[in-house]
């Protein structure tokens, strides 16, 4: 049977919470998410560790506590959900199929709200060689085993990749127990934010290793250790510069890339430089009516920014049912010298928006400037510029003109 | 004596340095007054809060997440870690249930992060 909604939310994490509360609030009442897990709160139910809502609540929170914030408002709203429920078929017209263990639900929405988080790279997608032991595990899926499951993973590790989980866990897995003999990070600055390299390495004396990687893996059944090697400015290994490290557990922390399959089936365009959809300033995909937001979109720091954004696609959405709106002759915005990524990726209206932003190198004082037309619409001074830290900036409403795509640049 | 740190408080990770004299202690690099707390805090006697699980008889999960609802001094987190590795909890918990008081006389307790019913074992 085919069911009609005004709203449907795929992924139950924090970017679809915050959505759906925020749509109920706004008086999109016939809306309903769909959660492939078995309960609500997505990943933030492992992340137990503190510093959540900072920005929003202004006390640190675990995951969890975060995550229940929301849940609570979604039961009290009584918007309805179905944990259990994988979405296997999107299209372009919205059509939606969901199975679940009571069977398959089609709907028919007005508007899609596409809020599934990311993955986690893995071993294979870094290409690391060697031998296929157990041992090895991306940092999200040891900190399961530990936190939901009770597992330890093993008891002396080597962590790859110094993004903000493998960091988390190399404080987890010391305060368990386990040895973590050291971080080793490919490029020349740590990838994750500067206040875990202090309380998850600095404070246990963890060495973080910059311009290393992992070049092989032994064992046989079990991980016996691993070969790490210092790599040029090209990232390449430097030979003879191999060191041997014994471990029975390798922690990779290589990256986080938006989840994308269902946006594939929908022919929905995709940003190769954030991985995720490409949106207008209202977060609207290149398929009317399909909007997108959270690490779906681009991959976040802070959930407290995830909700945030969410929060605005739900006025977005709000105001595309009851007016409509196109991105027909959308202008693009460019990423100019010193910019890696932007979101959104273009502009349709002279509605005021958030202009995120990466980085592409450590610089600092650095002056951001968005232009349009060599025009200058903003400028901002900052004391550093780092990759690893999302950059928000608020462009006016009435900033941007009809015609001229914009440029974000560094001066 | 002047020593850089780099605040934790929030996620600006603010560059500081505190200049240590028989005045006190002077702090830059802050953006906002909790940078300077942080600082001398930092000097005096850093203090740092911790997340972990307890086991849980009965619970529908095998443990339940805590963390530490105040900063205690570095020299006492792997103590606490002991603590909160002995001590079981009983379900139902609720968030913000305290499962350990006054941990060690730290001041701190250790709370419940995350809400775990009950099951009864089967018979």
């Amino acid at each position: 049977m085919l069911m009609r909604k005004d709203a449907v939310i795929i992924g139950g994490g924090p970017a679809g919470l915050a959505a759906a509360v925020a749509l109920h609030k706004l008086g999109v009442r016939d809306i309903v998410i769909l959660e492939r897990e078995s309960q609500l709160g997505g990943i933030l139910r492992q992340c137990i560790h503190d510093g959540f809502g900072l920005q929003r609540f202004g006390c640190s929170l675990s995951g969890p506590e975060y995550a229940s914030i929301f849940i609570e408002e979604v039961r009290r709203l009584g918007i309805e959900y179905h944990t259990d429920a994988t979405v296997v078929s999107l299209s372009a017209a919205r059509e939606i199929e969901a199975v679940t263990p009571e069977g398959i639900l089609c709907y028919h929405a007005r508007a899609v709200v596409l809020t599934m988080g990311c993955r986690e790279r893995s071993r294979g997608s870094v290409m690391i060689p060697g031998e296929r032991p157990s041992g090895v595990f991306t940092a999200g899926s040891a900190q399961a085993y530990m936190n939901i499951y009770n597992r330890m993973p093993g008891h002396e590790a080597v962590i790859l990749g110094s993004g903000d989980i493998g960091l988390i866990m190399a404080r987890r897995l010391t305060l368990e127990g386990a040895h973590v003999n050291a971080v080793f990070e490919i490029q020349d600055h740590p990838n994750g934010l500067e206040r875990n390299i202090v309380q998850c390495l600095e404070d246990y004396g963890i060495p973080l290793y910059l311009r290393h990687t992992v070049t092989d893996i032994h064992g046989n059944s079990r991980l016996e250790g691993v070969t790490v090697s210092k790599v040029d400015e090209h990232s390449r290994p430097i030979a003879g510069t191999e060191k041997f490290y014994p471990c029975d557990t390798l922690i990779l922390s290589v990256g986080l890339r938006p989840d994308t399959e269902l946006l594939l089936d929908a022919g929905i365009e995709l940003d190769p430089r954030t991985h995720g959809a490409s949106v207008d300033e209202h977060l609207m995909t290149s398929a009317a009516g399909i909007f997108s937001s959270g690490n779906v979109l681009h991959v976040h720091d802070l959930v407290d920014y995830v909700s945030l954004e969410s929060e605005q696609l739900a006025s977005s959405v709000s105001r595309y049912l009851s007016k409509g709106f196109s991105s027909d002759r959308a202008l693009k915005v460019r990423c100019g010298r010193g910019i890696g990524s932007t979101v959104p990726q273009k502009v349709s209206s002279g509605d005021g928006f958030t202009l995120s932003l990466r980085f592409d190198a450590v610089m600092e004082n650095v002056v951001v400037k968005v232009s349009q037309d060599g025009r200058d619409i903003l400028k901002k001074r900052m004391r550093k510029a780092n990759p690893a830290e999302m950059v928000r900036l608020d462009i006016g409403s009435g900033a941007t003109a009809c015609s001229g795509d914009l440029e974000v640049s560094v001066e | 004596m002047r020593k850089a740190l780099t605040c934790i408080i929030c996620p600006n990770g603010c560059p500081l340095e505190a200049e240590i004299s028989d005045a006190g202690i002077t702090v830059k690099g802050n953006l906002c007054i909790r940078g300077e707390e942080y600082a001398k805090e930092e000097v005096l006697d850093p203090k740092r809060t911790i997340s972990s699980s307890i086991r849980l008889l009965h619970g529908d999960m095998e443990i339940v997440s805590v963390r530490l609802n105040r900063p205690v001094p570095k020299a006492m987190i792997f103590p606490i870690m002991e603590a909160i590795r002995e001590a079981r909890a009983e379900a139902p918990v609720h968030i913000g249930d305290v499962l350990i008081p006054d941990v060690l006389s730290t001041g701190a307790d250790v709370i419940a992060t995350r809400n775990v019913a009950r099951v009864e074992e089967k018979v």
